[in-house]
């Protein structure tokens, strides 16, 4: 379990939908032109929703933001600090930064996408089982999770990758594994919420038959839990991911995956500060967007619907 | 009472165990071969790179008879859980040391680490979060509501680096590596404490926020209680509670994050230890390593649920109400 | 001090708003009203009158986005509308005082309540730690707690529901106040609970000769524990006067409403609205045959000895059998409304689960139209869901906030897979006309309806199978009384309509008193006694129904 997601589980999916609301019956134009105020308010999170575009972007078309190779160096500008030729300045065998961390976006997104689905797609299904089944199988899945849960996230992907052995793929799934029980987790309370739920209680006295209790009342309104943590994984999957290519697990060499990429400053802290703290500072940016827009799905979005 | 001590026992040896059951079968079960490795290692293949042996056959099987890898996985598993009982951590694959002798020269330096960073960590989050809500400024308060989710959006080897830079490079106040005294620990400590305090205060700040908003802070208030009063008797003890089960979650992350933190510093301990064996793809050290890490961490959040019974009352008359 | 012929508390043209997405709303308009020394006056209101904003204005406990914008909050002379908040926290505690809505949750869970009672005085008189304990032991004793020094020592979670809010009675005591204010001191307690803690609140301020500004939405409550009633609506104080007066001689129209709809101050039975025609064979309901001989001939739900137990584990003393229904008989004539009446933990619900089917009895048999529940086919049991329904407590859960209403009132045709497409559609716009909700109302969400209409869609939802039993397990008691009113009116009309026949759990005596043909009393899982809704009220036979009965606030108004 990451540091992040501890905070994220404490947020917890606090849902009283509109509880306590008044009636104000608002136009379905109304209720665009209040969704558009919602976000106008909101500068932080129109802003991080841009930060996440643009690294996609990066990522699919790094031709367009760069001219630069990011491979092949000119050394007879190596080591050079940021200019206007080189926003980022240039490493030590002359390679343009700035070109690097825009071609690292795909290594790291792509990463972070694999671990997310696998985390997602297993996590969820087995919550779903679990928290719908109950009994033996819910215990058995529970106390397994508990103990993944236990288990530092780092660990867990550190045990992976010596079994797996190095490569982005292999990083990236260990990161998703070791995030498979948060996931489980949220997915069962929220079906075990939503089942206990006064409104699925009526449903079931009114005679609906279990399954099309799930799929027309428990899983909609589970999802938007997993959305949330889902966005909140992201930002710690990419902290994950680049730890272990900062520790050298992931990509060979010569790829400019980020946390590698501040790898190749360290031994140059004393004399080119910017080999480092660059790329570092574009992870920041992006993990608190993606934190951002997290805790936006949790709480303040539902709340205003 | 007597019940719940038991209770709290019994699950972290359970938790134990299962960390070692978990680790081992994912180290054993998925497809990495460690002698092809260790084979690999031996004619100076790269780290990692596919097993391309050529090592005659009956040599191989001596090698796996040697390690126990011939056996079926069960027996394998009973052979290990058995050995671990014993106190018995097994070899290096790469290096043939005793994987107990690495532990112990390794685990002190590390366990310092941790310690000094969690005293850190909880400090200043505390001192954050409590500060989030007391402040009178609405401006202050925001400013320091917004420091946790910034600190905890930082890549912990990153922020290790920028702080060499500044205080080792720049200003010379500590030395940039090693494990000589306490100045060399400063620097590793701040950078394992971010995450931390991060944590604690987020989740600290959160919890206030939620206890001022209940009920029996409005009668404190009605009966003349002033702020500080309000935030430090009444509203701190209740929001206490889940900052304590964040400190034991923690301690499991300190030891992970020790990880990185001592391969910035090039420090030795248990973080590089088990960087090498990652490295090496060796085993047993990582199992090991997983172990005594559930181990310490079991330790813990034992004495965690050890303590929450003194903080809270509810819990000290464990006759809970019925379903 | 007050001086000669000024009152204790003067609140003058008091305007309050609230600050939120930059703009002002107001919640308390103009309010005028006093409080003399020794005098208990009542505001009384709705949700959203801003009886309870007044309230929090005399303690300065407003949120921060509450701001009085105009008028004065006089107390002994001095505005203290404007108050620093230093200034105010002398006064807090010390000369007025709170006692909260809702005792479960408003005391400290970690401290225990002898330090609670004595905070107060350690803040105020400076009384050392141990002076403190002994005034609050003493405190407690006073609010009728026994060994208070034991008491003292314990944490709110060992104490009950009705002795926590003897406990904050205590507290607001504490530094002998000159005002109290008490905001819906009672809600959520049961009314045996209820009336005992009102008692002692009210024999307390008596003695010491305390004001008290009473926040509640009972009528019956405010009139007999007040000299004087305020009555506020969408923050104006709308009528003002002594309590029986103001309950008995209503001036204003709106007070004329709220007095109309009190279910405690009413004694008959609803009738139909003039012109619903009973279109089932059913009897309608006055109507309805008196000889039980021949009541017994219509009977559609026959409950005979039943006995529900659950076995829960226990930490400390391991399995144990816990009965919720013991011996339960009764039958339900068709067309006709039973009520099943009793306090919290009381076997109501459970016994209303089990005639639904939801749940068997450990022994014991109930028949629905003769058949017996226990040996239908699995097949059989299902088709009879479709022939009694449920109408559930809170409307405000009850409903998915994701559903339209259409979606919600159709959900039952669809799960029984009835009709086309196109004979649902119409079956639900014909149910809207029955719930009295324009056709527009079919696209919004539950989060776009009011309370009584969320309450009304629920009813549809219920109906819309034509079932022929429909259990009502609390259906009005989230609601304000008016609208309360309304629902209970709707029910009547309903049943009339469509021969329906009724289940009623309700807590509320007055509001059976309206509907029900037949009540039972529940008291720990056994049927205490039951009689014709006449019988019961006017010659209850069981000593636990009579204190129900006595329990019903109002007395005073009916005289």
């Amino acid at each position: 379990m990451t540091l992040a997601e501890i905070a994220g589980a404490t947020t917890a999916p606090a849902d009283a939908p509109a509880a306590s609301a008044p009636a104000a019956p608002p136009a379905t134009t109304g209720r665009r032109r209040s969704r558009w105020r919602w976000f106008a308010r909101r500068p932080g999170l129109l802003l991080s929703i841009g930060v996440l575009l643009l690294v996609v972007l990066w990522a699919v078309r790094p031709g367009w933001f760069t001219a630069a190779d990011p491979l092949v160096g000119v050394p007879r500008e190596k080591l050079s600090p940021p200019s206007a030729e080189h926003w980022f300045g240039t490493d030590s065998i002359g390679r343009d930064l700035f070109a690097r961390v825009v071609h690292g976006a795909q290594y790291s997104l792509r990463a972070v996408a694999i671990a997310l689905v696998l985390a997602l797609v297993v996590g969820a299904l087995l919550g779903l089982i679990s928290g719908y089944l109950g009994g033996v199988v819910d215990n058995v899945i529970m106390r397994v999770v508990d103990v993944l849960l236990a288990l530092p996230g780092l660990l867990i992907s550190l045990i992976l990758i010596t079994a797996l052995g190095f490569g982005t793929l292999n990083v990236a799934i260990a990161v998703g594994v070791s995030a498979v029980a948060a996931f489980a987790r949220v997915m069962r309370s929220e079906v075990l919420r939503v089942r206990n739920a006064a409104y699925v209680e009526a449903a079931v006295k009114g005679g609906v038959r279990w399954w099309s209790v799930m799929g027309r009342h428990v899983l909609p309104n589970s999802y938007g839990s997993i959305m949330a943590l889902g966005a909140l994984e992201f930002g710690s999957a990419i902290l994950s991911i680049a730890a272990l290519s900062f520790l050298g697990f992931g990509a060979a060499p010569p790829a400019p995956e980020w946390g590698a990429l501040v790898a190749d400053g360290r031994n140059y802290l004393a004399t080119a500060w910017w080999v480092t703290t660059l790329p570092g500072l574009v992870v920041i940016v992006v993990v608190i967007a993606a934190n951002r827009i997290g805790r936006a799905l949790d709480g303040e979005w539902r709340q205003a619907r | 009472m007597k019940r719940y001590v038991a209770r709290r026992i019994l699950s972290a040896v359970v938790v134990i165990w299962a960390a070692f059951t978990i680790s081992f079968l994912l180290l054993y079960l998925l497809p990495a071969d460690p002698i092809a490795i260790k084979l690999d290692a031996v004619e100076g293949g790269g780290r990692g790179g596919s097993g391309s042996v050529s090592m005659p056959p009956e040599q191989v099987a001596e090698i796996m008879a040697r390690y126990g890898y011939d056996r079926p996985l069960i027996v394998q598993y009973f052979l290990a859980l058995g050995r671990m009982l014993g106190g018995d951590l097994g070899t290096s694959i790469t290096t043939g040391i005793e994987v107990r002798d690495s532990l112990v020269a390794a685990l002190p330096q590390t366990l310092q680490l941790a310690s000094v960073a969690l005293l850190i960590g909880v400090l200043v989050g505390v001192l954050v979060g409590v500060l989030s809500n007391l402040v009178a400024f609405r401006w202050l308060r925001q400013l320091l509501q917004s420091l946790p989710p910034l600190a905890a959006a930082i890549p912990t080897f990153w922020f290790g680096l920028v702080l060499l830079q500044v205080f080792s490079f720049r200003l010379g106040w500590f030395p940039p590596w090693g494990n000589s005294g306490f100045a060399s620990v400063v620097l590793p400590a701040l950078t394992l404490s971010l995450p931390t305090a991060a944590v604690m205060a987020q989740v600290l700040s959160k919890s206030l926020r939620e206890v001022l908003a209940s009920p029996y802070i409005e009668t404190a208030r009605a009966k003349g209680a002033s702020r500080l009063r309000v935030h430090l008797r009444h509203a701190f003890r209740n929001a206490m509670l889940p900052s304590l089960t964040v400190v034991g979650l923690t301690v499991g992350n300190l030891l992970a994050g020790s990880v990185v933190v001592e391969t910035v510093y090039a420090r030795d301990g248990l973080g590089r230890l088990t960087e090498t064996a990652v490295d090496g793809q060796d085993t047993p050290v990582v199992l090991a390593v997983v172990v005594i890490s559930a181990v310490v961490f079991a330790l813990v959040n034992l004495l965690v649920d050890l303590l929450y019974p003194v903080v809270d009352p509810r819990i000290r008359r464990a006759t809970t109400a019925v379903a | 001090m007050t001086g000669p012929g000024e009152p204790l508390l003067h609140v003058q043209s008091l305007h309050i708003d609230y600050a939120s997405g930059g703009r002002l709303h107001p919640a308390v308009r103009g309010v005028d009203f006093t409080v003399g020394a020794g005098e208990v006056v009542a505001v009384v209101g709705e949700s959203g009158s801003g009886k309870s904003t007044t309230a929090h204005a005399v303690l300065g406990l407003l949120p921060p986005e509450g701001l009085i914008t105009a008028g004065a909050i006089r107390f002994r002379g001095q505005d203290i509308a404007r108050l620093s908040e230093r200034r105010f926290r002398s006064l807090r505690g010390a000369e007025i005082s709170l006692v909260p809505q809702d005792p479960t949750v408003s005391l400290n869970p970690v401290t225990r309540i002898g330090d609670q009672i004595a905070e107060g005085l350690r803040i105020h008189e400076k009384l050392p730690r141990r002076a403190a304990r002994l005034a609050a032991a003493d405190l407690l004793d006073a609010v009728g707690i026994d060994r208070p020094l034991v008491r003292s020592q314990q944490y709110p979670h060992e104490l009950s529901g009705g002795m926590r809010q003897r406990v904050l009675i205590a507290i607001a005591l504490a530094c002998d106040p000159a005002l109290i204010v008490a905001d819906e001191p009672t809600s959520g307690l049961d009314v045996t609970v209820q009336r005992t803690v009102l008692d002692k609140l009210q024999q307390l301020t008596h003695d010491r000769g305390t004001s008290v500004l009473l926040i509640t939405h009972d009528l019956g409550v405010a009139v007999d524990r007040a000299d004087r009633i305020v009555v506020m609506q969408a923050g104006e104080v709308v009528e003002t006067g002594p309590a029986t007066e103001v309950t008995r001689q209503p001036r204003h129209e709106y007070t004329q409403r709220l007095v109309a709809a009190a279910p405690s101050l009413h004694s008959d039975r609803l009738t139909a609205t003039a012109g619903i025609v009973a279109t089932a064979s059913a009897s309608p309901p006055g109507a309805r045959p008196a000889d039980p001989i021949e009541r017994r001939a219509d009977e559609f739900v026959r409950v005979t000895d039943v006995r529900r137990q659950f076995r829960v584990v226990l930490p400390d003393s391991g399995r144990v059998d816990l009965v919720a229904v013991d011996g339960v008989s009764f039958s339900i004539a068709r067309g006709s409304t039973f009520a099943l009446v009793g306090e919290s933990g009381s076997g109501k619900s459970t016994t209303a689960r089990l005639v639904g089917g939801l749940d068997s009895p450990t022994s014991g048999s109930i028949t629905i139209d003769g058949a017996d529940l226990e040996q239908l086919s699995r097949g059989a049991r299902r088709a009879l869901r479709s022939r009694v329904q449920f109408v559930h407590q809170n409307p405000y859960a009850s409903l998915d906030p994701r559903f339209s209403l259409y979606d919600i009132i159709e959900e039952p045709l669809r799960a029984f897979g009835v009709g086309s497409g196109r004979d649902r559609q119409a079956r639900v716009t014909e149910l809207l006309e029955h719930i009295a909700l324009p056709a527009s109302y079919l696209r919004r969400r539950p989060g776009e309806l009011s309370g009584g209409q969320r309450q009304r869609t629920a009813i549809a939802r219920a109906l819309v199978l034509r079932p022929e039993l429909v259990i009502l397990d609390e259906p009005v008691s989230a609601l304000d009384v008016s609208v309360q009113a309304q629902i209970l009116q709707l029910l009547t009309d309903l049943q009339v309509e469509l021969g329906l026949t009724y289940l009623f759990i309700s807590h509320d005596l007055a509001v059976v008193r309206q509907i029900s043909d037949r009540v039972g009393v529940m008291q720990q899982g056994r049927l205490v006694e039951q009689a014709t809704t006449a019988e019961l009220f006017a010659a209850p036979a069981d000593d636990y129904t009579r204190r129900l009965l006595d329990a019903i606030p109002g007395s005073r108004a009916r005289g």
